[in-house]
């Protein structure tokens, strides 16, 4: 059978290239911190990783920390700012957006739990962060601002630059999780000037289970995972040598592709959008038409629950997601798009199709024209 | 991409099957039942309407729409085939769990999702009766005591919940006194108000 993967922002594959990269390591088995020769060979290796990485997002000065993924950096970050604050620090406030990523979510929800002070950002229509909303609830009291480069849901790309701007000049330290912009549009830690950055290898066809935490230089920092003295002490663990290199190639191939994959993701994003519009009644694009990443088109289908479009979808070989609760198992439906003011039943009849460096025309094709009949069936055995 | 062998499906393979081929689906606008419930709602994520027609006693047809996931399409269809025949006090004793059952079991998060058919086929029966002026004797008969100090039923509860006479916890203990004495049917009151909130969407 055909099939056709539109998941990109849950994971992407890894890249040729990177799988070639990959098992030209499996003899620098040596541990990259020890002094002997097997050691250094990997140190090396691990060196130039880091190297290309830190090209990627422009990281000239400042720390780039290994990590196992973005929930750790996530983690990391929100960690510092807690201990900031145990520590006596006169700012005590923290500010995420509503539509941030459960990494962010979750972690601070623990630290309200505990105390801490959180406040949320709204979004627009779009899920977009605006400059004024954030005008307007930060103060002198505000430690640190996280807002996400771009949302994983509605793919609505923030204007982080600004934001930093705003969260500077009012004396705070700005973190942004980058997970899902990474591979799909600049990255820029030096013209945004952002203090912290999360990323995450296996959205951009690096392996899973691997990440990085961009630190800038004089910015407080403190250690969330303690044991060893990998990292200059930042963030202990045997190094993950294999899925390091395995960024780093996907970190090079990014910068060689990248204005390319965005087009034609954008071209093709275009295309499934028409094709749908064109042929299903009722439909309603979710996220900004603008400020969107290339490959994301959420769009919703009223009178069709969404795990019901994904499963039949399956069935035809086609892989996407969908904001409906059925497909979580809880009673409520994607917190984004509610975040965004979507209309219950929308959210539920919602379905997020991501775009990748290996979609192709053909596989849009096969979408359009298997969709079309999908969503018809649904309406037809609606209660309306 | 590569064509794997396909790992296992989140379903049973009647669910399945069910899901993909829908039973005694109501699609005919022509459809002229005896009578019809309506369930759930859009918001919520999950809607049922039944439709029957009776003969004797007996169910002779049942229909149904939904705006629902698979779990609601796959268990509905089973429960249509399930219905039709049965008399009517059997298909009013219907319950979920006979449906999932049958279904060869649902994923324990999933169950919630299975809950309406059987609401909607005695929505529909006690429409039937309705019309026809007939008493109903089967509405007391599946009534569950909850609050065995209070003598409270889940039906009671379920009425009050559907009527909006009790739109908190507070104004079912205000109304029901459920309970006030031992108390040990407070997880299952509370955990049945949500079911039911959620179920007529108040």
């Amino acid at each position: 059978m055909k099939t056709v993967y539109l998941d990109n922002n849950a994971t992407t594959p890894l890249a040729p290239e990177v799988i070639e990269a990959m098992f030209a390591t499996t003899d620098l088995y040596g541990n990259a911190s020890s002094m002997h020769t097997a050691g250094r060979a990997a140190s090396e290796a691990l060196e130039r990783a880091r190297i290309a990485v830190s090209e990627m997002i422009n990281a000239s000065s400042g720390s780039l920390i290994f990590t196992s993924g973005g929930s750790e950096s996530d983690n990391a970050v929100f960690y510092t700012a807690k201990s900031l604050i145990d520590e006596g620090s006169q700012r005590n406030r923290i500010l995420v957006s509503t539509v941030e990523h459960p990494a962010v979510i979750e972690t601070v929800e623990a630290l309200s739990s505990q105390g801490y002070r959180i406040d949320y950002i709204p979004v627009d229509a779009y899920g977009e962060v605006l400059p004024e909303t954030l005008e307007r609830l930060i103060d002198e009291t505000v430690l640190l601002v996280s807002v996400m480069s771009a949302n994983n849901e509605t793919g609505t790309v923030m204007n982080i630059g600004e934001l930093t701007r705003i969260a500077h000049r009012a004396g705070a330290l700005m973190h942004t999780d980058a997970v899902q912009a990474i591979g799909k549009i600049p990255v820029d830690v030096h013209s945004w000037d952002v203090d912290y950055l999360s990323l995450s290898g296996h959205k951009f066809y690096g392996p899973k289970g691997v990440g990085a935490l961009y630190i800038k230089n004089g910015v407080p920092f403190r250690t969330f995972v303690k044991g060893g003295h990998q990292e200059d002490g930042l963030r202990a663990g045997t190094y993950n040598t294999m899925s390091i290199i395995g960024m780093g190639e996907a970190a090079r191939i990014v910068m060689e592709r990248l204005d390319e994959d965005s087009d034609r993701e954008w071209k093709l994003r275009e295309k499934l959008r028409k094709g749908i519009e064109e042929t299903i009644p009722q439909t309603h694009v979710n996220g900004h038409p603008e400020h969107c990443l290339p490959g994301t088109l959420n769009i919703s289908f009223p009178q069709a629950e969404g795990e019901s479009i994904l499963l039949y979808l399956d069935f035809e070989g086609i892989s996407v997601s969908t904001g409906s609760a059925c497909a979580t198992g809880s009673l409520e439906p994607s917190p984004v798009l509610l975040a965004a003011g979507l209309d219950v039943e929308l959210a539920h009849g919602s379905i997020r199709f991501s775009i990748g460096r290996y979609t192709s025309e053909e596989d849009i094709d096969y979408v359009i024209e298997k969709l079309s009949p999908i969503i018809k069936r649904i309406r037809e055995i609606s209660t309306r | 991409m590569s064509t794997q062998n396909s790992p296992a499906w989140v379903y049973t393979d009647t669910v399945k099957d069910h899901f993909m081929n829908p039973k005694n689906l109501w699609t005919d606008d022509s459809y002229q039942p005896d009578g019809e419930g309506m369930v759930g709602s859009m918001a919520c994520g999950d809607q049922m309407r039944v439709g029957i027609t009776v003969k004797d006693d007996r169910i002779e047809t049942l229909k149904w729409q939904t705006y629902g996931c698979a779990s609601a399409i796959a268990s509905t269809s089973m429960m249509s085939e399930m219905a039709i025949g049965m008399t009517l006090k059997e298909a009013y004793n219907l319950t979920p769990e006979s449906i999932t059952d049958h279904l060869g079991g649902l994923p324990q998060h999933k169950f919630h999702c299975s809950v309406l058919g059987d609401k909607a086929l005695r929505a529909a029966i006690d429409n039937y009766l309705e019309r026809q002026d007939k008493p109903n004797p089967y509405k007391a008969s599946v009534a569950k005591i909850i609050c065995e100090c209070k003598g409270i039923t889940d039906q009671r509860i379920e009425e009050l919940v559907k009527n909006k006479e009790a739109t908190t916890l507070d104004e079912l203990r205000d109304i029901t006194q459920f309970g006030t004495v031992c108390g040990k049917c407070r997880f299952k009151v509370q955990q049945l108000f949500d079911e039911y909130k959620h179920i007529y969407n108040v």
